[in-house]
């Protein structure tokens, strides 16, 4: 195969695979301290790209158009909208299901995803057609051995690596990620050593999704178009890695992510047959790695308790 | 409940049966009529004020006593409760005998409530998730589509292969399904929903996303396409349709009852409720969600199957993930494993938008919001179940 087209094989799927890793963190952070499969966070990721796309056309109409300034506020705006999100989520919806079974949750979360969904879709000016997303980066190529690589693609995968190693820092170096994993480990012992239990989890549920937002906006400016269909399979995509890495535990999401941009990248290459079936060929090897490992390639350390 | 019931005179009058019976005869007549006048309205305002009434009533009821106290009755009576329901859907076909649109809508409106009674047997008893609930109803349809098609199978006998393609397809999914537990489990169906929908898109041979026509059904020459004629009376072919949609309905309920009274519900309730103790005693967890997982795809399976004859085209579209969360959600909406709750939840989902074209665009999100607040506040649906009873009238 021509190198350069194996490049951007290669490229393509470093990012998606990045992009899932990130979906994925998300989901795995949730799942560490309450326990609990966040279904509407792929809707969140949505979410924060139309927040993105909107701060676009805010800096548009006041006149701004320096391509950093614009591409660092809509950013900040989208992080910080879906960080607030994502902690009113857990603040009104998730707390107070904390007792009742799984399914319920799981159930609750995929319906106020399709709340978050159908109203971008009816109360978003034009919400039902996909939206033009802004190329802020440069698209320039560098060199690099016998094929060229994107600029931006650089950048986006740099941003990916940066934020993963950033939530990482957080949580074994600070004392918030202290709490969390205190709280992880034990809620209840947690809240008697005197942390705040509420706190702890409405700021997780802020990290994991800003995450998300980060997702969004990389999927945003890498195919400069968002939709607001793209969160459900976004979002279905992200669970499926963080359960076939093994939940609650962050390498295990990154490395579901990676895998699943590899299966999907190797389905397109290597399937003998179509390449639109990469998707049923990577769902498949999903559903057979969960026959194979039922608690993922990174197992959960928990024992059954009788 | 015995001595409450003898508390004062009004009660005593109450509890006679001749007044029991005929109380609970007034409310399925009563209940029929809605019914009829709900699908004849035609005004966006009627129909909104007909809905009102129905929530004042409901609520009026609830508050007077008068709810538990029929549930009770309909409990006690069931035979007479049976009778007395297909009688009533009879009714409702026979006024709307001419009309195409409202027979389609009953039809569909059964056919997905036995989609449901099959999720049931899965959830509602054994405990297995089913995100893929869709996918096996497509399933069905698309067995239907094809052995239309190519083979000179008995249309009749294509609903019950339709039924075990559903259940054979679903087999594949036994092995990570009985190793998984919890979200682990959750996965692997909502991935199989995810698979299924893109393999349809991207298959030729089925169609790919323009879908594939489907036969008719017709029984021993009696073509279902064709208009219905008793003499000088006619009817809208979905009159057929409606009364077969009627008959698969009626043989989910009697599997659900039956599974629920028997021994194998009380197996399966074992399952759902503590795969370990069950296993202690004897129950084998992996047996039993074999057999929920594998009959309630079957159910599906003659419920998808039928659905395409009566819709005569199938596209990828019509089983995506969005579409088992809707049956998913009728479950829980109207309680998993209460029959009476999952036909009310199912005339919710299904029928009351296309009634009321107002909402019709924001169905989806006024649904989910209702998912949302019925599972926070109150987590065991609409009509939640009621303590199993061996046999009508008994009482724990």
């Amino acid at each position: 195969m021509d190198p350069a087209i194996a490049g951007q094989y290669v490229m393509n799927g470093l990012l998606l695979g990045m992009m899932y890793a990130l979906v994925a963190v998300g989901f795995t952070l949730f799942f560490g301290v309450l326990d609990v499969i966040k279904f509407s966070h792929g809707d969140v990721l949505m979410v924060g790209s139309f927040a993105g796309y909107t701060a676009f056309l805010g800096l548009e109409q006041a006149g701004i158009a320096a391509p950093v300034i614009q591409t660092i506020v809509l950013l900040l705006a989208s992080v910080a909208l879906v960080a607030a999100l994502g902690a009113l989520i857990a603040k009104y919806l998730i707390l107070p299901l904390a007792n009742a079974p799984a399914l319920n949750i799981l159930l609750a979360t995929l319906m106020l995803g399709t709340v978050l969904r159908e109203s971008v879709r009816l109360f978003f000016p034009n919400g039902s057609n996909p939206k033009p997303f802004p190329q802020l980066l440069p698209t320039s190529t560098v060199p690099l051995g016998s094929f060229d690589v994107r600029v931006d693609s650089l950048m986006l995968l740099g941003a990916g690596i940066l934020v993963i190693v950033l939530i990482n820092l957080i949580i074994n170096r600070t004392k918030l990620g202290l709490g969390i994993r205190a709280v992880a480990q034990d809620g209840e012992t947690a809240r008697i050593m005197g942390i705040n239990f509420e706190r702890v989890v409405l700021v997780t549920f802020a990290i994991g999704s800003a995450a998300a937002a980060i997702a969004g906006v990389m999927n945003g400016l890498y195919y400069t178009e968002i939709n607001f269909d793209m969160g459900l399979r976004l979002g279905v995509i992200g669970f499926a890695c963080a359960i076939v890495g093994g939940l609650g535990n962050i390498y295990g999401a990154i490395l579901g992510g990676f895998l699943f941009s590899f299966l999907q990248t190797a389905g397109t290459l290597f399937l003998p047959v179509a390449s639109a079936y990469k998707d049923v060929f990577a769902f498949a090897v999903v559903i057979a790695i969960m026959a194979w490992r039922p608690t993922g390639l990174i197992p959960e350390r928990s024992s059954e308790r009788v | 409940m015995a001595s409450k019931d003898t508390d004062t005179p009004m009660a005593d009058a109450w509890s006679r049966p001749g007044t029991r019976t005929l109380g609970l005869l007034v409310a399925v007549a009563a209940l029929t009529g809605y019914v009829v006048v709900f699908l004849a309205a035609e005004g966006q305002m009627q129909i909104g004020g007909l809905l009102v009434l129905a929530g004042a009533v409901v609520v009026g009821a609830h508050r007077a006593g008068l709810g538990e106290r029929l549930a009770q009755d309909a409990r006690d009576q069931e035979t007479l409760l049976g009778v007395v329901g297909i009688l009533a859907c009879l009714v409702v076909g026979w006024v709307f005998r001419a009309d195409h649109f409202a027979l389609l809508m009953l039809s569909k409106t059964l056919l997905f409530m036995t989609a449901c009674l099959g999720v049931n047997v899965q959830l509602g008893y054994t405990g297995v998730l089913n995100f893929a609930g869709a996918s096996f109803f497509g399933v069905g349809c698309y067995t239907a589509a094809v052995l239309g098609a190519g083979t000179a199978v008995p249309p009749l006998l294509s609903l019950l292969i339709g039924g075990v393609c559903a259940a054979l397809v679903g087999s594949i999914l036994i092995v990570p399904v009985l190793r998984t537990k919890g979200h682990y489990a959750a996965v692997v169906t909502i991935a199989f929903a995810v698979l299924f929908t893109s393999f349809l898109q991207v298959n030729d041979v089925l169609g790919g996303p323009q879908g594939l026509r489907v036969a008719g059904m017709s029984i021993a020459g009696w073509d279902f396409n064709r208009q219905l004629a008793f003499g000088p009376v006619t009817g809208s072919f979905y009159l057929n349709y409606y009364l077969l949609a009627l008959v698969i309905t009626l043989a989910a309920i009697a599997l659900n009852r039956r599974i629920e009274r028997s021994w194998i519900g009380l197996a399966m309730d074992a399952v759902r409720l503590d795969e370990l103790a069950a296993g202690c005693f004897g129950v084998r967890p992996a047996v039993w969600k074999i057999v929920g997982f594998t009959l309630g795809n079957f159910v599906i399976g003659v419920a998808g199957a039928l659905f395409g004859m009566m819709i005569g085209f199938v596209a990828p579209t019509n089983f995506t993930f969005a579409d088992s969360l809707i049956i998913l959600s009728i479950v829980l909406l109207g309680g998993m494993g209460s029959i009476w709750g999952i036909a009310v939840a199912s005339f919710i989902v299904i029928l009351l938008p296309e009634k009321l074209q107002a909402i019709q665009e924001y169905r989806f999100l006024l649904f989910a919001a209702l998912v949302i607040l019925v599972l926070r506040f109150r987590p065991n649906g609409l009509l939640p179940r009621a303590p199993r009873s061996y046999f009508p009238g008994w009482r724990p």
